[in-house]
């Protein structure tokens, strides 16, 4: 028994800012204070508040320590392990009370209105260790599943949950199981997309590398219902973390008996692989995921047959998300009207959202569906750093669009999303401000989506392409009204006309900025300005005469040689050689120099 | 982007052996051509049309099929990479935060563009989405050093170090 435990995050973000190194230097510190069998440190998953990284949290207490350095290691050790004494200075602010006594962490504004059922984990266990797991009900569920349940009750179980799958689309996961379970084949396969491919968005990593168990034995029960034996995680090699976990928890499983043949004595066999994939966004469209499983180029295939029918090798092949699946083991103990009794009607339970751009805490956030946008950018999200205004949220990634200021108070679901544009997509929550063009994030992914269209149908491949030069020809200032006509035709057709979901989804970006942010696209053609500052070619530098010193550090800076002045006299830019780095402005500590 | 490189190809004998060995382990496993590339990657460093071959010729499979597989992946490189690999990350959250200056930045500084590595083989440069680091944005890596919350008044000295 221990008496305290030490939490150090383990996911990639708090890895990224030397979180190895911190529980390194507490095991050391914590040895040398003799204190090795009263204490134990643990890695852990995700804690959410990414913004605060490197978090280190202490039990039984909970004192929940942020942006922890490797010097502060021994002050902890010293003072609130030996001594008892919590180190209030380096405490998350808002866990100090104006007293100083310590708050509970579910009583802060990040974490009092969300409700962990996908990350209920992330942060409590240790996932390289399969003992914690099922110390916490795990593969109770796929106990309880294979000993009391028919596949058919299964089935049941996760269609009256009401659970859409968390990829994005929304389809219901037992309508998907049922399909497949009513096609006989001599194989079936159960796939797991982790193949996150939105950029901004890392909930899927989060569960892998907080709680592998989780998904592993969500799959275990998806090829009990489907009467699949074979299972594969297709997951980002870019994922290094999360691959690795995820290795360690698929052959301690084995080791168990809970992958393999006959798991719980019951004849029940499955077993789970994991194919990386090698880069490819449209690999996270289910045909062209199980056409990159099979070691070809990541092509999508028209639909149908659908995979339930023809799916993986050709056989039928169910595919979740890992989100999805996170939530199915706690659906099977707590049963789906527990899971209805969170979220709303026609989108029940919880969601997961990467919170991040212009917000001051960036991290993980799960919310039950129906919480509007205001909560989650406002209390959740703490708002806006440096007083700036929230001009726009972005979630759905590539496929998705922008959600207005008008609209924040907007309860997010499946069904409000789509209906205003959107759509939920995976989960990125990207929160922009009044520094953001609009014009400049459509091209941002569009450009994205160019890159990544695979070439196999026209529509996406010649289509996005020239959507992006009718909005590059905008940023240049050379656009007319009548551009704005043809990308809304254009638009439209490559929605209507698209092999997948890339195709078909990847004009959004634009259509929605241009239904809530038009006027931003006529001040580009019209008066040739960017609002926001952003547009290269719209903008031009200025010296203001009356604040400029001539200290000549901007003149110094200019790699074009365009500024040119005499000391202790109001510098000049001059406009024709001005190349818009901005070189310039960052050195100027007068503030003379403006953009617009 | 790229397709082929300019630099000759340095192969070892080892490294051949290493590469056909896996290859005639693993020959039956399904799907096994995408392993198999990152498999030589992990060996080569980069999969030269010459390293196709040897996979394409071993596996039985047509070249055609194994340059396909290289060239629709963004992981697969046909350029070999520097001995540092600089990735600035332009995922949403970085890009909003201003790593797409960041990236202009270093392309000015090392002299090269995207998925390029400079004549001395010391850096190369790519545009990478997401690593998930999204509370330091904006971020970039060097080989496995994160570095986030950027400005661009620092990269000359991260440069610096290597």
């Amino acid at each position: 028994m221990y008496r305290s435990h030490v939490m150090v995050c383990g996911g990639t973000g708090c890895t990224s800012s030397n979180s190895d190194k911190i529980a390194a230097a507490f095991d050391a510190e914590i040895t040398a204070t003799g204190l090795q069998d009263e204490v134990k440190v643990i890695r852990t998953g995700c804690f959410g508040l990414c913004a605060l990284g490197p978090i280190v949290v202490i039990y039984p207490e909970g004192s929940f320590y942020s942006m922890v350095k490797e010097e502060d290691v021994k002050e902890i050790v010293d003072e609130h392990l030996l001594k008892g004494r919590p180190v209030t200075r380096l405490l998350y602010d808002e866990t100090v009370a104006a007293d100083n006594t310590v708050k509970s962490l579910d009583d802060t504004a990040f974490y009092k209105k969300q409700k962990r059922v996908a990350l209920h984990n992330c942060g409590v266990i240790n996932p390289e260790n399969i003992e914690e797991y099922i110390a916490f009900d795990g593969y109770q569920a796929l106990g309880k599943v294979l000993t009391e349940m028919t596949p058919e009750q299964v089935i049941q179980t996760v269609l009256d949950s009401g659970l859409r799958g968390r990829g994005g689309a929304g389809f219901p996961t037992g309508l998907k199981w049922r399909f497949a379970a009513g096609n006989q084949a001599d194989q079936k396969y159960v796939c797991c997309n982790a193949d996150e491919g939105d950029p901004g968005a890392f909930m899927d990593r989060s569960i892998l590398e907080g709680d592998p168990h989780v998904v592993i034995e969500a799959m275990a029960i998806a090829a009990y219902a489907i009467g699949a034996t074979q299972g594969y995680v297709y997951i980002r090699a870019e994922y290094p973390i999360a691959v690795h976990r995820l290795q360690i928890a698929i052959e301690q499983a084995r080791e168990y008996g809970l992958l393999g043949k006959d798991i719980f004595g019951t004849g029940f066999c499955f077993d789970l692989d994991i194919k990386l994939g090698a880069g490819a966004f449209v690999c996270g469209e289910e045909t062209a995921l199980m056409t990159s499983i099979e070691g070809k180029r990541g092509e999508p295939r028209p639909r149908p047959p659908f995979p339930a029918v023809k799916g993986l090798f050709g056989k039928p092949t169910i595919l979740n998300n890992v989100e999805t699946y996170a939530n199915v083991p706690r659906i099977i103990l707590n049963g789906a009207e527990w899971f209805r009794s969170m979220g709303t009607e026609k989108s029940p339970g919880t969601k997961v959202f990467a919170l991040g751009g212009k917000i001051k805490n960036t991290g993980l956030v799960e919310i039950p569906m129906g919480t509007t946008l205001r909560t989650i950018v406002e209390e959740i999200g703490g708002g806006i750093p440096g007083g700036k205004k929230f001009k726009a949220a972005q979630t759905g990634g590539p496929s998705g669009g922008c959600i207005p200021a008008s609209l924040i108070d907007t309860p997010i679901d499946y069904d409000n999303l789509l209906a205003i544009g959107s759509m939920m997509g995976s989960g990125g929550l990207i929160v922009m401000d009044e520094d953001t063009c609009m014009v400049d994030i459509a091209k941002f992914f569009l450009e994205f989506t160019v890159d990544e269209s695979c070439g196999k149908c026209t529509p996406c491949r010649v289509g996005t392409k020239r959507l992006l030069e009718l909005l590059n020809k905008i940023t240049d200032g050379n656009g007319t009204m009548e551009d704005l006509d043809k990308i809304t035709e254009l638009a439209e057709f490559i929605k209507a006309n698209s092999l997948c979901g890339l195709g078909q989804t990847a004009p959004n970006p634009v259509l929605s900025t241009l239904r809530y942010f038009r006027d931003e696209y006529v001040e580009h053609i019209v008066n040739k300005r960017c609002p926001a500052g952003v547009c290269k070619a719209l903008l031009n530098y200025k010296i203001d005469p009356v604040k400029c010193k001539g200290c000549t550090a901007c003149a110094r800076a200019c790699p074009a040689g365009a500024i040119s002045g005499t000391v202790r006299q109001p510098h000049v830019i001059d406009t024709a050689k001005c190349i818009k780095c901005g070189a310039c402005m960052e050195k100027c500590r007068f503030g003379a120099i403006s953009k617009g | 982007m790229r397709r082929f490189s300019s630099v000759p190809f340095r192969g070892t004998k080892e490294q051949e052996r290493e590469l056909t060995e896996w290859l005639e382990q693993h020959k039956d496993m399904p799907g096994v051509a995408m392993p198999a590339l990152q498999k030589a990657q992990e060996i080569y460093g980069y999969l030269p049309i010459e390293v196709q071959r040897i996979v394409a010729d071993t596996l039985g499979k047509p070249l055609a099929e194994i340059y396909g597989i290289s060239t629709f992946y963004a992981q697969f490189s046909l350029c070999p990479k520097g001995a540092y690999k600089i990735s600035v990350c332009l995922g949403t959250a970085c890009y909003v935060k201003g790593s797409g200056k960041i990236y202009e930045k270093l392309s000015q500084k090392l002299g090269i563009g995207g998925g390029e590595c400079t004549p001395d083989g010391k850096f190369s440069l790519d545009a990478c989405r997401c690593i998930g680091a999204c509370g330091l944005a904006p971020v970039m890596t060097v080989n496995d050093d994160v570095y986030g919350r950027l400005t661009g008044d620092e990269l000359d000295d991260i440069l610096a170090k290597y």
